[in-house]
């Protein structure tokens, strides 16, 4: 026996299955893994950790763990494998899809993954060196987080996040830091989750110093209880709650005017006729269409804004916030323009509180406190999850939100909402709007890329590919065919695929598939080979998501699997003849060399924080002229300021204001589906157990959370006859699950909430593990993505609800 | 102030979350099987007036618990208390915590069997 060693390393992927971050000690005897712990000298989760990382004794040395490749032997969806070895494997793989990439071109592979963890970066290494730019988060609307990214890098050139001190040494005791008088938790639930690569709990300690929390949430949630006020929204609403807090908040003058005059394109004149910006080719000869025009009253002329050289062409101009303007044209005509803050405060007029409590339900007075309180703290930083995304107008409705961090004087201030970027810009994996080591050797390579014409924000920021229209065009093969599908970690079937019934379809089509995964899942059986993958505690790897910049360090091994990066970076080399790193720590090294430290440097000291006055750490980078590459004062974006009348969505012909569209299936935009389907479904809670539809198979988080459930209100439940723990039926016109009802009152009467990633790896006498018996996506469409080609409608469906006949439960695991 | 002969946990429950880590980590420290475990965490949904409610995590310990008496021997925090992500459980000496207790409203001080 040997002595117990302590690794200390990094939380991500596969185990806890989460965005990771935490900083924890394993411990390890012989090569096994006999104890985990959060680290206390870790800045991120100082010491704590959470139930799944606590739960990884049981999942790395699980009896079910894939521990060999294997090689479908019978047709797709049985449980027909056998053992193969790692060299045949990869030899088939090789040898297959360098055929498809002969016959139908690299772009006739799809290479697909789960939601935000250590795989990105090495799917897209693969992708990449075997020359295909489909990469594809699989989810409908790629309705996670890449939305809000966009959204944001459209309307203010970054990301932002709210502020917890998680940049600064000795965090919320940092001289630097300000604890946030107000939060709006905007549709996040903290129980599980830390989303976003933010630790969920950083909320309580913040509310511990004094925070006052607004929760915007139909569902009585932990904050909600707990919060100054509760607005319990109607699901899909969020975009008229926000023009309903800028109408208070404009209506009251609560905004910073200092801001709105220095940042904001609220002066820019636009033109009544056709509602598009005057441009400076509009008036002066030779004029550039990228230059805007004001309107300086003292002068009583129009001036030039020069975005090149981010000023006006004459100095001392004061330019006016509002006024209606007569400009000559250079064709002759004479034409009306007003500005852009006329028209954006145009939008948020008609959203007075009883209107906008017509529309979602939460009483008008609660809107107005709580907006005048929100604009009144200071300083005051939203957090908003996923929710936000999963609706099709999405960039509307961020820009309306980001309107009201930036128009408050909270952006990118200590405690406000601050921009993020990758720790030191080392980027491995690339985000919307970000470029790191990784990308396609010839930019010409990502002109197939499925969706990248259709959608603005695909050829803009957004480097996967569209997933609804990959689905699609597996069956049209228009424009050209899909051969093949490379899934990673990724399980269509149970958890990230909408209408799961498509998409076995689409993976019966499918000439080869390769599954990468640590267990079997109903995906997998669709899959000609399955290579099995590792957890974070068996590799190295690097982790570059804001802050800190972390590793991962090797902890065990496991005989028979391999970790992520490893898998891809052997084939990668095969299928690239170029390819540029020979080992995998001279590609992390490359991925670091921003922070100035190689992979063992920064092993030594664990994580890093980049230093004061750097681009990827705050605040008032606007002010120094941290954000543009030109080093000018101001935003990313392509005009320089916080656009309230965004340049790129009217380049895309989208509205370039925020606006409120009722979703497509909601009780006003359906009332005729309405009759049949009374109740708003929503889904996704989240459950402390499970990471989506991983976990059901460790027991000490099974048993936290042992079934399906769906809650539903007393009154809704006694309505429809059916007791507390019983099985009901969950339906609507595309199909139906069954669920245990949770009745409870913190639900509202109108709507249920169903779990979702449901399937059961315990009930081995399906090979597809009953994943369509108790799962929610049966009920929710694809294809409803926004006109941006983002969102989906994953909150706010509709569904009836009865009990049903037979027994139900499920077996022990 | 003299001390108790007794260690206990004082509970803030104004602040947990419902997460479970304190009942996993109970399980990982002390080996136990599913659905066993030294801490449990309950869903309380207060009914309120005026048909409101209010929504509670309370972290229980069980017959099961024994304090991490190896841990705390050795000066560390229960596996429960270390681990907890609201950092609402405290451990410490029953006439030291009862004094806490006054401090802060919504909290439960326990003593073990």
């Amino acid at each position: 026996m040997g002595k117990t060693t302590i690794v200390r390393t990094t939380t991500w992927s596969a185990g806890p299955g989460c965005h990771g971050g935490c900083g924890v000690l394993a411990h390890i005897k012989d090569n096994k893994l006999v104890k985990i712990e959060g680290d206390p000298a870790h800045p991120w989760n100082q010491g704590r950790l959470c139930a799944r990382a606590l739960a990884m004794t049981q999942y790395i040395d699980h009896h079910d763990r894939l521990k060999s490749p294997l090689k479908r032997v019978g047709k797709r969806g049985e449980d027909q494998f056998e053992e193969i070895s790692w060299d045949e494997a990869f030899d088939i793989i090789e040898k297959r899809m360098k055929s498809i990439r002969d016959d139908f071109g690299p772009e006739s592979m799809i290479f697909s993954m789960g939601t935000g963890r250590d795989i990105g970066p090495w799917i897209c290494m693969l992708a990449y060196a075997f020359g295909s730019p489909n990469v594809m988060f699989a989810l409908s609307g790629n309705a996670c987080y890449s939305p809000r990214i966009a959204a944001l890098d459209t309307v203010q050139g970054d990301y932002c996040v709210f502020d917890a001190a998680q940049w600064l040494p000795g965090r919320y005791d940092h001289p630097e830091y300000k604890v946030p008088e107000c939060m709006i938790i905007w549709g996040y639930n903290i129980s599980a989750t830390c989303p976003d690569n933010l630790f969920g709990h950083w909320i309580i300690d913040l509310m511990k110093k004094g925070t006052k929390i607004i929760t915007i949430d139909p569902r009585l949630s932990f904050f909600a209880s707990r919060s100054k006020y509760w607005l319990q929204i109607r699901p899909g609403t969020d975009a008229a709650l926000a023009l309903g807090f800028l109408h208070v908040i404009i209506k009251e003058k609560l905004y910073d005017k200092n801001f709105l005059e220095t940042f904001t394109d609220a002066p820019r004149l636009v033109r009544n006729d056709t509602g598009k910006l005057l441009r400076e080719s509009d008036v002066v000869k030779r004029g550039s269409t990228d230059n805007f025009v004001v309107f300086d009253i003292q002068k009583n002329t129009f001036v030039i804004w020069n975005t090149l050289g981010q000023e006006y062409s004459i100095a001392n101009t004061t330019p006016a916030l509002t006024g209606n303007f007569k400009i000559n044209l250079l064709n002759g005509k004479s034409i009306s323009c007003v500005t852009a803050w006329d028209k954006f405060k145009e939008s948020c007029e008609p959203y007075t509180p009883q209107k906008v409590e017509e529309i979602t339900f939460v009483a008008a007075g609660d809107i107005e406190k709580a907006a005048k309180f929100y604009a009144g703290a200071k300083p005051a930083a939203i957090h908003w999850g996923v929710p936000i995304d999963m609706t099709p107008e999405i960039t509307p409705l961020c820009h309306a939100i980001a309107a009201l961090w930036a128009l408050t004087g909270n952006l990118d201030v200590p405690g406000g909402n601050v921009f993020t970027r990758s720790a030191f810009n080392a980027v491995a994996y690339a985000l919307p709007g970000a470029e790191g080591v990784i990308k396609l050797k010839d930019p010409a390579q990502d002109k197939p890329r499925i969706g990248k014409d259709e959608y603005g924000p695909f050829n803009q920021f957004i480097w996967r590919c569209q997933t609804d229209k990959v689905i699609e065009q597996i069956f049209s093969e228009k424009p050209y065919p899909v051969k093949g599908l490379w899934m990673q970690t990724c399980n269509p079937l149970s958890g990230i695929g909408l209408d799961p019934k498509l998409w076995q379809k689409a993976l019966e089509k499918l000439d080869f598939i390769v599954g990468v995964d640590l267990f079997m899942t109903p995906s997998l059986r669709y899959a000609d080979i399955i290579l099995p993958a590792a957890t974070f505690l068996e590799k190295d790897g690097v982790r570059s998501w804001w802050v800190p910049l972390q590793t991962i360090n090797k902890a065990v091994t496991v005989k028979g699997c391999r970790p992520d990066v490893e898998i891809n970076f052997e084939l990668s080399k095969r299928f690239d003849p170029d390819f540029k790193w020979e080992t995998i720590h001279d590609l992390f090294d490359e991925i670091l060399k921003p922070s100035g430290m190689s992979f063992d440097e920064l092993a030594k000291k664990g994580w890093a924080l980049p230093p004061e006055n750097h681009a990827s750490r705050p605040y008032f980078r606007h002010e120094k002229g941290l954000l543009r590459s030109d080093g000018k004062p101001g935003f990313a974006t392509p005009s320089g300021k916080f656009e309230l009348y965004s340049t790129l969505r009217e380049k895309w012909d989208l509205k370039p204001l925020p606006y409120f569209k009722e979703p497509p299936f909601t009780p006003v935009s359906r009332p005729d589906l309405f009759k049949d389907y009374p109740l708003i479904l929503s889904t996704g809670r989240r459950s402390p157990a499970f990471f989506h539809a991983e976990h059901r198979n460790i027991p000490w988080l099974r048993t936290l959370d042992p079934d399906p459930v769906v809650e539903i209100h007393p009154d809704t439940a006694s309505k429809n006859n059916i007791s507390n723990g019983e099985w009901v039926v969950v339906e609507n016109w595309m199909g139906k699950a069954r669920f245990k009802a949770k009745v409870t009152k913190i639900i509202p009467r109108w709507m249920v909430m169903a779990a979702h990633g449901w399937w059961f790896p315990e009930k081995k006498d399906d090979p597809l593990f009953h994943t369509f018996e108790s799962n929610i996506n049966m009920l929710i469409p694809m294809n409803e993505q926004g006109k941006d080609g983002l969102g989906a409608p994953i909150k706010h469906l509709l569904c009836r609800i009865r009990k049903e006949k037979k027994g139900g439960g499920h077996d022990k695991i | 102030m003299t001390k108790s002969s007794k260690n206990g946990l004082l509970i803030d429950y104004e602040y947990c979350t419902g997460c479970f880590s304190c009942t996993v980590a109970c399980c990982q420290e002390h080996g136990w099987q599913a659905p066993l475990s030294g801490i449990k965490v309950m869903e309380i949904v207060q009914d309120l007036p005026k048909d409101k409610a209010y929504l509670t995590f309370l972290p229980f310990p069980t017959e099961l618990c024994v304090l991490c008496a190896k841990r705390t021997r050795k000066g560390l925090d229960p596996a429960c208390v270390k681990h907890c992500m609201a950092n609402c459980l405290t451990y410490g000496n029953l006439r030291d915590l009862s004094c806490e207790l006054e401090k802060k409203p919504r909290m439960v001080l326990w003593s073990p069997r």
